[in-house]
């Protein structure tokens, strides 16, 4: 094995690539050679750091240095700089110098200090297009140890005990989840992991799958011997290109290594994995529909029961689990379940992704303990609101999570405390909005999502979406009354009861939430006054674009 | 003659998915990839419908629920803006408006001279950048106005 005195990590993920970090990477390289230094230095793709707001960044080790929002001649002085001289390029870094000029770990920066990385632990240290960097980083233990001293009753007890909760949305015991389909009758089991991500503000898989895909393997193989699956399918976005690209590398690389196949590890276990790439529909996030979508059919839910874990894809038993979900079993194995309801909540045991969106300093992709405040997140991660403007409200779990004000920035974001307040830890979606915005219009910019996202198979959500749109429209316009309010709760408490499947039951939930925790302001609108300006009085109310 | 010749290679493209489990899609896939017009034919779906032995209503039924297919002609290149909360918080609407001033087109419609198509789309996954839209595979975030006339000028 080669040693570098240094190493140059470079972000190589959809955010970073998008502002750039290809060319970053390329006149890093080139300037590399110009000076002489490729013996000694060492360019290397990662995953995502999570600042994308300073993207494209990269860190310089072993003193731990970020730099970010750069340009290829910015790299320039950071080669002829840096890694030539020793000498920190400080208008180009991200984090303090201390009063002798040194630099403090970024670990201890406002960003990262409150972090907790358990899924992204690999994420911006590791090539993930390398499997070596993976096994050197640990990588496959788990599942070794999976195979060789545990049963798959044993994994599933551990799980259980872990108390992981399904991270995509609904927060179902996963370790149920297994024992359900262990325990069901069929031929062939299949496990599925979930990464079509559609849920607006979202891309914790994306980054997952582009950072680290290993990982999903390793868990996706742990999950098959629990429950007893030699197969398994991961479902990406088909707008996620990246991320296919790495996780059939990856299939690839774990195959010609004997970690998926036949025997895998020298046990009686055989798993092998496909990627199956969406087609561009929200509701195949849902486990039913995604099964209909990998048949080949249209993504319309199933009615449940039975469960996907008593037949699923092809008629089997199936479990369908979320990436980050997966993303956590290595770690349980690894280190026990005693360990890891030693982070989070009673309730919510360990970390959570979230991604941070909307009026933010630090937009981007992080990763906590559940149980944190919002306002720790919002001003101590994220960074506060920027241009000097006061928070309004954030809306948590995507667009089908409530909306949240000033007054809730101390609860925990916890599945429970999240839910007791009328909204949910979703997908991990944080949508912080400032007081330039108007709770009304963006409510309708909520519903016009799920009108276009309905999948039209039920009557409640077909119908109810757009009629929702289009009272919200009304009110919008300074033409609502105090009976549209009226029916726009009676709806959604219809569609939240009557919905073949969560599109349609939480579809509603921002627009209860904005009832429930804006009323004043949405009440101005009733009297023809839109307090934030944004709404247009008296304009024709509720055409529904496409 | 030469329709017959297409259609017979668009045969042998979508063969190999007939047996494939869930096939159905990859061959819709692979055929819009083929289409230099970026969509599905009425032929292509009869196609389909006629080499996976499913009625042609099936067919149609799947190629129009998803919103990666087409089934009218578009553009050389597809712009798909991001008008999703995440993006229209920080601004996607102006966006999408100069791109409608630029263009001269709706979403939905192809510019005259058939060079783009413009289109809204559902969250594209990159909100760490928004606001954000595709044209083709690429995706740019951060966008600005001023940002917009540089960005389409790559697209030829």
């Amino acid at each position: 094995m080669k040693y570098y005195r240094a190493h140059v990590l470079i972000c190589s993920g959809s955010n970073c690539a998008i502002k750039g970090c290809r060319s970053v990477k390329q006149a890093c390289e080139q300037e590399i050679i110009r000076h002489g230094l490729q013996g000694e230095v060492q360019v290397v793709d990662t995953g995502c750091l999570g600042l994308c707001d300073q993207g494209p960044a990269l860190v310089v080790y072993p003193e731990g240095v970020m730099y970010g929002r750069l340009t290829p001649s910015d790299v320039l002085e950071i080669v002829s700089e840096h890694l030539l001289k020793g000498r920190l390029v400080h208008r180009l870094m991200q984090q303090p110098t201390g009063p002798a000029g040194e630099v403090s770990p970024l670990s201890m920066t406002p960003f990262f200090q409150k972090q907790k990385r358990v899924v992204l632990k690999n994420c911006g240290l590791i090539d993930p297009e390398r499997i070596e960097d993976y096994v050197r980083a640990g990588g496959y233990t788990a599942l070794a140890t999976a195979l060789d001293v545990m049963t798959p009753e044993r994994v599933i007890a551990e799980i259980k005990q872990s108390g992981l909760r399904g991270r995509g949305g609904a927060g179902f015991p996963t370790g149920r989840k297994w024992e359900y389909t262990r325990v069901a009758a069929g031929q062939q089991k299949y496990i599925i992991g979930n990464a079509d991500e559609g849920e607006p503000g979202t891309f914790k898989d994306r980054l997952i799958l582009e950072g680290d895909p290993h990982l999903i393997i390793e868990g996706m193989a742990i999950a098959g011997y629990a429950i007893g699956a030699t197969r398994g399918i991961v479902y990406i976005r088909g707008e996620y290109e990246l991320s296919i690209h790495r996780m059939e590398l990856a299939i690839r690389q774990a195959r010609e290594n004997g970690l998926l196949g036949e025997g895998i590890l020298g046990s009686a276990f055989s798993f092998d994995l496909e990627v199956c790439a969406g087609a561009g529909a929200y509701v195949c996030g849902e486990e039913t529909a995604l099964i209909e979508s990998i048949e080949g059919n249209r993504g319309e839910p199933r009615f449940k029961p039975p469960y996907p874990a008593e037949k699923g894809l092809w008629g089997q038993p199936t479990s369908v689990n979320n990436v980050e979900t997966l993303a956590n079993v290595p770690s349980i194995i690894e280190q026990g379940a005693l360990w890891y309801r030693s982070l989070g909540t009673p309730n919510s045991p360990g970390t959570k992704v979230f991604t941070l969106t909307g009026n933010i300093v630090n937009s981007g992709l992080i990763e906590v303990p559940m149980g944190i405040t919002l306002r720790e997140v919002i001003y101590e991660i994220g960074g506060g609101i920027p241009d000097g403007k006061k928070f309004k409200m954030a809306q948590t779990g995507g667009t089908s999570g409530g909306c949240l004000a000033a007054a809730h920035l101390d609860i925990p974001m916890d599945y429970d405390s999240l839910q007791s307040h009328g909204s949910s830890l979703g997908s991990g979606a944080l949508l912080i909005m400032d007081d330039t915005h108007c709770i009304v219009d963006l409510t309708r910019c909520f519903l016009k999502f799920f009108v276009h996202e309905s999948c039209g198979q039920c009557t409640p959500c077909r119908e109810g979406t757009p009629a929702l749109y289009h009272l919200l429209g009304k009110v919008s316009a300074g033409a609502g009354g105090h009976a549209d309010i009226q029916l726009i709760n009676r709806l959604s408490r219809t569609m939240q009861s009557s919905s073949l499947c969560a599109l349609g039951q939480t579809a509603p939930v921002p627009v209860l939430s904005a009832l429930q925790h804006f009323w004043p302001e949405v009440e101005a609108h009733l009297n023809g006054r839109c307090p934030a300006n944004k709404c247009v009085m008296g304009k024709a109310a509720g055409k529904i674009a496409n | 003659m030469a329709e017959r010749q297409a259609n017979s290679s668009q045969r042998q493209m979508i063969l190999p998915f007939v047996d494939q489990p869930g096939g159905l899609l990859k061959a819709l896939h692979a055929l819009q990839n083929a289409s230099p017009a970026h969509f599905l034919a009425p032929s292509d779906l009869k196609l389909v419908a006629e080499v996976f032995g499913v009625p042609e209503a099936k067919v149609w039924g799947t190629a129009t629920f998803y919103s990666l297919y087409s089934t009218s002609p578009r553009g050389r290149h597809i712009i798909r803006v991001c008008e999703s909360a995440p993006c229209y918080v920080v601004g996607a609407m102006d966006i999408l408006k100069v791109l409608e001033e630029t263009l001269d087109v709706k979403p939905g419609e192809t510019t005259g001279d058939g060079r783009f198509t413009l289109e809204v789309a559902s969250c594209l996954g990159v909100c760490g950048v928004a606001p954000a839209l595709m044209v083709d595979l690429d995706v740019h975030g951060n966008l600005t106005r001023d940002r917009l006339n540089a960005i389409l000028a790559e697209y030829a």
